[in-house]
């Protein structure tokens, strides 16, 4: 199976800060690709070169359609969402707040919608062929309230949602576009450990039954282990290391990019107990 | 309520005191003393006794705005309760205020005391509310601040009068021609400028109102420059023009006595169609994909972009509408007042429907009703005082930003809803 | 050759009025981000100030120039500051961090406010002053054109710098200047290492008030009259030149004011003075689509 994603030397310079220096990964279709790495190592922005928000300073972003290869770092952000169908998600989260959950999911389907209703002129007359795809677009977002658990608010403000939910909303707004590529941005941020069981569920649906690639920046290793096929590690700007979970577990260059240099500093308990997990199973 | 703490009322008198004394200083010179020009160059009459009353007025209104606030935490937090049902009964009064108040628009001309002059009020109230409707569009909707909206209204007026008086076409046809035009130079105005931020986007379109009114003021040739365009053709009901004659026109046709008052009526409905015209147009929007994008724009254009919403051309859509049904306001206040000049597309007006937009509640329709109504009705009573009129306009504008900053009725309903199990 | 001399004089002279007034905006923009609609009109009601002040002292007996120009000066900076800090108390303050449009709208709100109280309070008619400062040097002389150089002129023009300098100074030397530059980075940021954000931002105010203030009574010194509107032309003007040099940019306040002043002053000179306005606006229009970081301005990275 060919790679739906190709990122080959992605550089990006601000100023004389070197964000991301010469990264090449790739991702593939059905699989969940996680980008890990500490604080500032430049997941966010990989994401947003891929989304178009920015303009690498070097580098080759190619991402496989249907019938054509779309290269992300030419096109305009709103181009790379509507041609190439990657949807993402943000790091603090942006949502329409004054909207209602509804709404939220019908905006995400503005291009289909806006055909149908004939550039607004079919709309303003009331046409019924624009009926029936407003009807069609809102049983795709019920759909997806259903699977986000959000059926019950699909009324509310946007802004009124507590912070899983809106995570979840996101996600199902990105869903609504139907995407080939999903982008999410520390979607287990802030959730309790309950709700991102739920998350990691909801990600593995996302992959199994609709078959597309789902890319992952996420701190929570208790996601990120479960449920990725595939990790690449950054750290200041480079990728230090990838692999399986378990490769990614036991390479020394994650751990010390993690823990520092330092051996004799106190380990988290949690990583404590994963390394000797793995070494009692290893 | 309960007695306040010594403590409490020490801190307060000192904080109004304070206040007080503040005012002092920035009243003294610019109130205090006034320069009056007089016939041996300026001269300084002190003022003090409107300065003290000043400084008193605002020591004892925030000596009480403090006891307001430094009540028992207990009552306040009661009226946090009382408050919901409160506003809840407010909207339920909407709900019957809206039905009524168009019932009212439309028999108000057989009112008894729909006098010319009371006939004339309401034609300019109108006349705003389409404006407010308007600009809704574009600030309330799609989030755009437009400090430039008089230009729209201007090109729709000018593009009226020239296009009536060169070619001799009827209203019907210039009408809606003049706002082809205003939309077109929205159009042509927004498509440059419609990707900067929005604090870049309020003064370069306050320096396209400008530049349109300081073209208007020196283009002799084409508008006349200061002295405008005079003898506009007044409209005529299919062909039937408002004139003493009895044959061909309204009067002779309908065998009516000719009334003076027939053209005012006439005018009423005129604007009364074109305002409902737009509300019509811009609730049905809404609820269109074009709509949502707008609003959706409004609350996070980022997030729009990374949805695949082409932001460019959904703001230039607003922008055009807009100016749109400016432009037909505008051809209509030249039909109506038969003369225009420059004088009347000054920044002030813009303005002046800005206020109107915000403080009825930005994208709330009844809201631009409500605050023409207040606003232009009932300050047409006081007229004379322009001045003092602005002046509320100002302090009424940055009242609201800060205590309510999406305006007075911006309680948004959903464009859809959907049945939901076991929720309210 | 002496006609342009003259015009370029000229020019320099409005350029650095412009240049003070366009200081405010920048300072402003730089820290918190919007564009302050008011600062025009603050420096409306410093040259009503000004005028006061001029007309009590000349009422006094006070004719020694220097002790005037210093007094008057003095005085219109303190309560010019005083207005400058109470609107940001009243119609800003309250407003951070709510709906993206409301500070604009109070700012707008502002300004019609201070025009309409000005126009109240001290009359609408235009309020001429008589030359204080007059004479100067003659530069040259053709015969049919003759270039002069105000004493006036060269004043406006060496406080201007001297402002300048001093004011650069403060900003990159001292501890309320480094303050300042931390807010404008992250003000979260800039709170949780302990500096008092809202008292920096005040202080921008105010200093972008009194800066006015010169401006204000250069302005009515130079000109002879005000009234009570002159300050949305003059804003817009100043605002065009903050963008033009690159808004947050000090320096590009400066040169922006320059050039605008130039710009205006040759477009009347050698065009038509009816389009000077025109001339303005047009540039910020073009500036703001093609370079929207100005001359000397840092590129904004969109924050995702």
């Amino acid at each position: 199976m060919s790679d739906l994603l190709a990122v080959n030397h992605l550089t990006m310079r601000f100023g004389g800060l070197t964000a991301i220096d010469d990264v090449s990964f790739a991702a593939k279709n059905k699989e969940i690709t996680a980008i890990i790495g500490p604080n500032g190592a430049g997941k966010t922005t990989v994401f947003n070169c891929l989304t178009g928000f920015y303009k690498p300073t070097v580098g080759e972003l190619l991402l496989q359609g249907d019938s054509l290869t779309y290269r992300l770092e030419r096109l305009e952000d709103f181009v790379v969402a509507q041609k190439a169908r990657v949807a993402r998600t943000f790091q603090n989260i942006r949502l329409f707040p004054a909207m209602s959950v509804l709404e939220n999911l019908l905006v995400a389907q503005h291009n289909k919608l806006m055909l149908a209703s004939g550039w607004t002129i079919k709309g303003l007359f009331g046409l019924s062929s624009y009926k029936k795809e407003e009807a069609q677009a809102i049983e795709l977002a019920k759909y997806w309230l259903d699977k986000t658990n959000l059926m019950k608010r699909a009324n509310d403000n946007a802004s009124d949602l507590p912070y899983g939910d809106q995570r979840r909303l996101e996600i199902a707004r990105g869903m609504c576009t139907d995407p080939r590529m999903l982008c999410l941005d520390e979607p287990a941020a802030g959730m309790n450990p309950k709700e991102s069981a739920e998350l990691n569920s909801l990600l593995q649906f996302i992959r199994d039954e609709h078959k597309i690639g789902v890319l992952l920046i996420e701190h929570d290793m208790s996601v990120v282990m479960e449920i990725s096929d595939h990790i690449i590690v950054l750290d200041y700007g480079r990728k230090i290391a990838e692999g399986s979970p378990k490769q990614v577990r036991n390479d020394s260059a994650v751990i010390r990019a993690y823990l520092g240099e330092d051996e004799d500093e106190e380990l988290p308990p949690e990583v404590t107990a994963d390394l000797q997990n793995d070494k009692a199973h290893g | 309520m309960s007695v306040l703490k010594p403590k409490n009322l020490n801190a307060i008198l000192k904080d109004s005191f304070i206040i007080g004394l503040i005012t002092l200083v920035l009243a003294v010179p610019i109130v205090g003393l006034p320069t009056i020009n007089a016939t041996e160059g300026l001269k300084i009459e002190p003022r003090w006794s409107v300065v003290i009353l000043m400084v008193l007025g605002v020591f004892l209104g925030r000596l009480l705005l403090n006891l307001w606030w430094h009540r028992e935490p207990t009552l306040s937090s009661s009226i946090i309760i009382q408050n919901i049902p409160l506003l809840q009964s407010l909207q339920q009064l909407l709900k019957f205020i809206l039905p009524i108040g168009l019932i009212f628009a439309l028999i108000l001309p057989t009112m008894p005391f729909a006098s010319r002059y009371v006939m004339d009020v309401a034609i300019l109230v109108i006349t705003y509310i389409m404006l407010g409707w308007g600009l809704n569009i574009v600030v309330g909707l799609a989030g755009l601040l437009d400090l430039g909206y008089v230009a729209f209204y201007a090109i729709g007026a000018y593009s009226y009068a020239l296009l009536a008086n060169y070619f001799d076409w009827s209203f019907w046809i210039c009408l809606p021609m003049a706002g082809v035009f205003a939309g077109i130079s929205g159009i042509l105005l927004g498509f440059p400028v419609l990707r900067l931020r929005g604090d870049y986007l309020a003064i370069v379109t306050l320096g396209f109102g400008e530049i349109i009114r300081v073209i208007l003021l020196n283009w002799y040739e084409f508008t006349g420059g200061p002295d405008g365009i005079s003898g506009i053709p007044r409209p005529s009901f299919f062909g039937l023009e408002f004139k003493r004659n009895s044959e061909g026109t309204f009067s002779g046709f309908f065998g009516l006595d000719y009334s003076s008052m027939h053209r005012i009526i006439f005018l009423y409905y005129l604007i009364l169609a074109l305002a409902l015209l737009t509300n019509f147009v811009t609730l049905r929007l809404r609820k269109l994909p074009v709509g949502r994008a707008w609003e959706a724009l409004r609350e996070d254009e980022i997030a729009c972009r990374s949805l695949g919403i082409n932001p460019t051309n959904t703001k230039l859509t607003a922008f055009a509408i807009g100016a749109t049904f400016g432009g037909l306001a505008g051809s209509f206040f030249a039909t109506r007042q038969g003369f225009i000049s420059p004088e009347s597309f000054t920044f002030i007006e813009s303005a002046v429907i800005l206020a109107i937009v915000v403080l009825g509640g930005m994208g709330s329709q009844i809201g631009v009703v409500l605050a023409s109504v207040v606003l232009i009705g009932g300050t047409e009573l006081f007229r004379e005082l322009e001045e003092y009129r602005m002046l509320a306009f100002g302090a009424l504008m940055v009242g609201i930003m800060v205590w309510k900053p999406r305006g007075l009725l911006a309680n948004r309903e959903p464009t859809i809803r959907i049945k939901v199990e076991g929720s309210s | 050759m002496e006609y342009f001399i003259q015009q370029l004089i000229n020019g320099v002279t409005l350029g650095s009025i412009y240049g003070l007034i366009a200081i405010g905006y920048t300072m402003v923009y730089g820290i918190i981000g919007m564009i302050n609609f008011a600062h025009g009109d603050i420096f409306m009601i410093s040259a009503f100030i000004a005028l006061i002040g001029l007309l009590i002292l000349f009422g006094a007996g006070i004719s020694w120039l220097p002790f005037l120009l210093l007094a008057v000066l003095i005085l219109s900076m303190f309560l010019t500051a005083a207005w400058g800090w109470v609107v940001e108390r009243i119609a800003y303050r309250p407003l951070r961090g709510s709906f993206r449009l409301a500070p604009l709208i109070s700012a707008i709100g502002m300004s019609l406010f201070l025009q309409n109280f000005v126009q109240i309070a001290q009359g609408a008619r235009i309020k001429p002053l008589p030359p204080v400062v007059s004479g100067g040097f003659i530069l040259m002389d053709s015969g049919d054109f003759t270039v002069n150089l105000s004493y006036l002129q060269i004043v406006i023009v060496v406080l201007t710098l001297v402002l300048m300098t001093g004011f650069s100074l403060l900003i990159s030397k001292t501890a309320l200047g480094r303050q300042q530059r931390a807010c404008e980075q992250d003000r979260t940021m800039a709170a949780l290492v302990g500096i008092n954000v809202d008292r920096t931002i005040s202080l921008t105010f105010v200093i972008g008030a009194a800066l006015a203030s010169v401006a204000g009574l250069m302005f009515l010194l130079y000109y002879g009259v005000i009234d009570f509107f002159i300050g949305f032309l003059a804003g817009i003007k100043a605002f065009t030149a903050a963008v033009l040099g690159g808004i947050g940019s000090l320096p590009g306040a400066m040169l922006g004011g320059l050039l605008i002043g130039l710009i205006e002053t040759f477009w009347s000179a050698y065009f038509t003075i009816e389009y000077k306005d025109v001339a303005a606006f047009s540039i910020l229009v073009l500036v703001l689509i093609f370079r929207p970081t100005g001359l000397l301005g840092q590129p904004e990275i969109e924050k995702v």
